[in-house]
């Protein structure tokens, strides 16, 4: 395989210089995100809700696909660290201008922009983006295609730790719509490299990507088998155009074999927890009773998420600490 | 003018040629090999020591660009590019703009590469109307202006009746019709091969039975209409598979596999490489092996270079949403020098699948050096290895994956008809 | 070169701080080795607000330059802060920036009504306009060389000097 560091998420000295995906991240790094956003929670518990970490730097939100709830939280996040925070919902009418991707790029840069979130609708922008900006800019990717949501990743790891304590005996159930979901992604990786012995994936044939196992991952499309003994349950959301398409046939039907209800949740182990990315379908992947029940964490999930993102940021906006 | 080419290594895979001897041009053909003929007298001498003669190359697929897309390139570019390469005859595709379906665009286009003197331009007619698959062309009409194979280049022909009636038509007048296999519903939406690579970068997959199961239905009608099938870049290995039970049964099939296929695999896509971008995708490096045993075998009949120069612009941009296609008249020959030196296979055999067999092909006189052929020489140098950069290439498609590879195999002289049409300063 | 008995210095600012403290002290410790001074202060004082912990990680003025701090902990202050009389507590005290850093971030929690800052030692070069009110015994370090404070597992606290 040529250019195997092409990634260039990590500098020659190993500092993290950008977050485009979890894959191929060291472990170390990931457990000082998780230990720095710990500090964090704490953080919003006072009078003054903010640190000045990034004071002066601007923080662009560049998103290409439209998303309300991610990007507000990179922007508080963002303010929390005392960021300048400007948001930039670039439709696709500016590239019918003529403009590329790139040419946005570059012009958000001779702005000053010091950091960029970028939510894209397509696999690879975030990378695309990161090998073309300077050296002292930094690229978030909050999305990008089916590819990776690695700031959802590392939360929802947090998320784990702060129920579980340890990921060594944990088994993981992700269930729904893996083939398009690039939450499932990241958090695949996340587990695998924190070292989670048993992560199952659970959906239709039509819903699961092809080679999944190579990803490091049991495929179950039994929903009652696959949730036998687990101690984390993440549902994922299942977008309205599935049933178009040809994947799948019916919400209701979807719901029957793949939503989790009370009864199915019944079969996972009794102190299981709950988690869902967000915006949740009640009803076509989540039953209401479980989505506000004792084993839900999925409200505590955004508030880590505020945490992880400004850990992120953190780590990303110093300057590079040298081999001494 | 004559032209005595002295001291080179002579390789003419059609006579089973690979020895040290002189050849000798006159009027445009091949005069003499080996001792000069009777009252020689050279114009001028070349001199090939070190360096292999073969004959000049037969690439099946290359994209000139005209008519209608000069901002991605320009016939001059694109056959200075050709010669560079060592390339003297090309066949190109109908993907034009308008598509290559009427005769008049047949002869203006080749009316424009003949006053350019350079490589010799074989176009491939539009197998349907703007190759929208749904009216037939004028095939005989288009063959009768110079067109030697029909073809829908990329664009799918899902109706099968049409398809059908396509390959009635053209067995009809003997006719050879050209074909992608790949099956437009099963490649919806994909850009990559759909495997693990694929899964993994979140790309939309193009699995490989799209192409096994066009391949299928061809080799089907073909067995029903007897007509001459040449299918193209071929991707996967049961498509081969497929084609080596096809040739048993004396079916009367051909193929080829682009340069590119020969080495890369979906693994080469990196972290979304746009220059890994094309159609048919990288497949598995299972698929790989198998198309290069493939080509070793005979089974695939010719390599080519699929050339198809993509401006910077569509290329600098996610991977989903880039042009596919990749720059290779000057890389085919290179390229089918590493394929030798990997799979072992003699120099006089490799270059068989770049000369004598597209040549075969396309059904004209060349890809041979003997006695009387048309003086089409390539004089290269193999020991040689140059890193392939930008600036290095002469298409103005800059787009390739092998960027910063170092490849075998300079060419020092392209003659075409006798004439010098490139030489290395 | 001969280093203090920190358990000895210890005693020395136990004894200084008793006066001065009430019910309504706060106190409030700087990583690490402030924490750990301020840990066995806050026990030999019998102070009766719990002890607040500082990690000035998110206020140091080397961000830029130098990124954030490997290790961050998280500051914990289980207290009102607001109109409060507090001790600032450190283990060494010398360019005076990881007390202004701190000074910021304990405004951030609230506005106390006074600050005294106390320090085992004090070595010196300063680079800020900042005191100590309470100091165990003064310092000339080396240059090239770093004063810490260690805590064995016992609890025993001790003063050694590393490379810079």
């Amino acid at each position: 395989m040529r250019n195997p560091q092409s990634q260039g998420q990590l500098s020659a000295s190993g500092e993290l210089v950008h977050l485009l995906t979890l894959e191929g991240l060291p472990r170390e790094i990931i457990v000082r995100i998780l230990d720095t956003a710990g500090s964090f929670l704490g953080v919003t518990e006072r009078e003054v809700k903010k640190v000045p970490l990034l004071r002066g730097l601007s923080v662009f939100n560049v998103f290409f696909e439209n998303s309300t709830r991610t990007r507000t939280t990179f922007e508080i996040a963002a303010k929390r660290l005392s960021a300048d925070v400007i948001n930039l919902n670039v439709s696709t009418s500016s590239t019918a201008k003529g403009e590329t991707l790139l040419d946005t790029v570059d012009n958000l840069s001779a702005m000053h922009a010091d950091m960029f979130v970028v939510r894209h609708a397509q696999s690879g922008a975030a990378h695309l983006i990161a090998r073309h900006v300077g050296p002292e800019r930094h690229v978030i990717n909050a999305g990008d295609g089916r590819h990776a949501q690695p700031t959802q990743g590392l939360l929802d790891a947090y998320t784990i730790r702060h129920y579980k304590k340890e990921f060594g005996g944990l088994t993981v159930a992700i269930v729904g719509d893996i083939l398009h979901s690039r939450v499932a992604r990241s958090l695949i990786h996340v587990l695998n490299i924190l070292g989670t012995p048993e992560v199952r994936v659970i959906g239709p044939q039509t819903l699961l990507p092809s080679g999944v196992e190579s990803l490091g991952v049991r495929v179950h499309h039994d929903m009652r088998k696959g949730l036998a003994g687990v101690d984390v349950v993440v549902m994922l959301r299942l977008q309205n155009e599935r049933m178009r398409g040809a994947l799948l046939p019916s919400a209701q039907e979807f719901f029957k074999y793949y939503g989790l209800t009370p009864d199915k949740l019944a079969l996972a182990k009794p102190d299981a927890i709950v988690m869902h990315p967000g915006p949740m379908n009640r009803g076509i992947e989540i039953d209401s009773a479980v989505a506000d029940g004792p084993h839900s964490v999925i409200l505590p999930q955004v508030t880590f998420g505020i945490a992880v993102r400004m850990a992120v940021m953190s780590i990303l906006g110093g300057g590079q600490r040298s081999a001494s | 003018m004559k032209i005595h080419i002295k001291g080179g290594r002579l390789v003419d895979p059609t006579h089973g040629v690979d020895r040290p001897s002189d050849v000798y041009l006159a009027e445009g053909r091949v005069a003499g090999v080996g001792g000069a003929p009777r009252g020689f007298s050279a114009d001028r001498v070349i001199d090939a020591t070190g360096l292999v003669v073969a004959p000049g190359l037969v690439d099946l697929s290359a994209r000139l660009r005209e008519p209608g897309l000069e901002y991605k390139a320009t016939l001059e570019s694109e056959m200075l590019a050709a010669v560079a390469g060592g390339v003297t005859s090309l066949a190109c595709p109908p993907d034009t703009d308008p598509p290559l379906d009427e005769p008049g665009l047949v002869e203006m286009l080749k009316r424009r590469a003949s006053s350019l003197n350079l490589a010799r331009v074989y176009p491939i007619g539009a197998l349907t109307a703007k190759l929208e698959g749904e009216r037939l062309t004028e095939m005989a009409e288009l063959r009768d202006h110079g067109c030697i194979a029909f073809s829908q280049a990329e664009v799918p022909l899902a109706d099968t009746q049409i398809l059908w009636r396509a390959l009635q038509y053209a067995a009809t007048f003997g006719l050879a019709v050209w074909l992608r296999p790949q099956d437009p519903h099963l490649a919806r939406g994909g850009v990559a091969h759909d495997g693990e690579v694929a899964t993994r970068l979140g790309l939309p997959g193009i699995p490989a039975f799209a192409e096994t199961i066009a391949v299928g239905a061809i080799l089907q009608l073909m067995r029903v209409t007897g007509t001459r099938v040449h299918l193209c870049r071929l991707s996967a290995r049961e498509s081969v598979e497929m084609v080596r039970a096809a040739k048993r049964d004396a079916l009367p099939v051909t193929c080829d596999v682009s340069a590119h296929h020969l080495h890369l695999s979906e693994l080469d896509l990196g972290y979304f490489d746009s220059h890994c971008r094309v159609v048919p995708p990288f497949r598995s490096q299972r698929d790989r092996e198998a198309l290069s045993a493939g080509l070793a075998d005979g089974t695939i009949d010719a390599v080519c270079s699929d050339h198809t120069p993509v401006d910077d612009d569509a290329k600098q941009i996610p991977f989903g949403e880039s042009e596919p296609g990749t720059t290779g008249l000057e890389l085919l020959l290179p390229l089918t020098l590493k394929w030798s030196r990997e799979t072992r296979l003699p120099l006089v055999q490799a270059l068989a699948r770049a000369t004598a067999e597209p040549a075969r092909i396309l059904g004209v006189d060349a890809g041979h050096l003997g006695a009387g052929a048309p003086a089409d020489v390539c004089i290269f140098d193999p020991e040689t290895y140059f890193t392939v950069a930008p600036s290095g290439l002469r298409s103005q498609g800059k787009n390739t994956p092998f960027l910063g590879y170092e490849l075998p195999g300079v060419v020092r002289w392209t003659l075409v008809a006798g004439e010098v049409r490139f030489e290395r300063g | 070169m001969q280093l203090p008995d920190a358990e000895a210095l210890c005693a020395e600012l136990v004894k200084k701080l008793r006066p001065a403290v009430t019910a309504a002290t706060g106190m409030v410790g700087i990583h690490t080795g402030g924490a750990w001074l301020a840990e066995r202060l806050h026990r030999e004082l019998g102070l009766q607000l719990p002890l607040g912990r500082l990690d000035i990680s998110f206020y140091r003025d080397d961000y830029r330059k130098l990124g954030l701090h490997k290790s961050v902990r998280a500051s914990q202050i289980p207290f009102d802060v607001a109109d409060r009389r507090l001790l600032l507590v450190d283990d060494v005290l010398y360019t005076g920036r990881t007390v202004r850093a701190a000074m910021n971030e304990l405004f951030d929690y609230g506005r106390p009504e006074s600050i005294r800052l106390v320090a085992l030692i004090d070595r010196g070069e300063r680079q800020l306009p900042i005191c100590a009110d309470c100091c165990g015994a003064t310092l000339a370090v080396p240059k090239g060389k770093m004063l810490r404070l260690d805590r064995n597992d016992a609890g025993r606290l001790s003063l050694r000097l590393d490379d810079a």
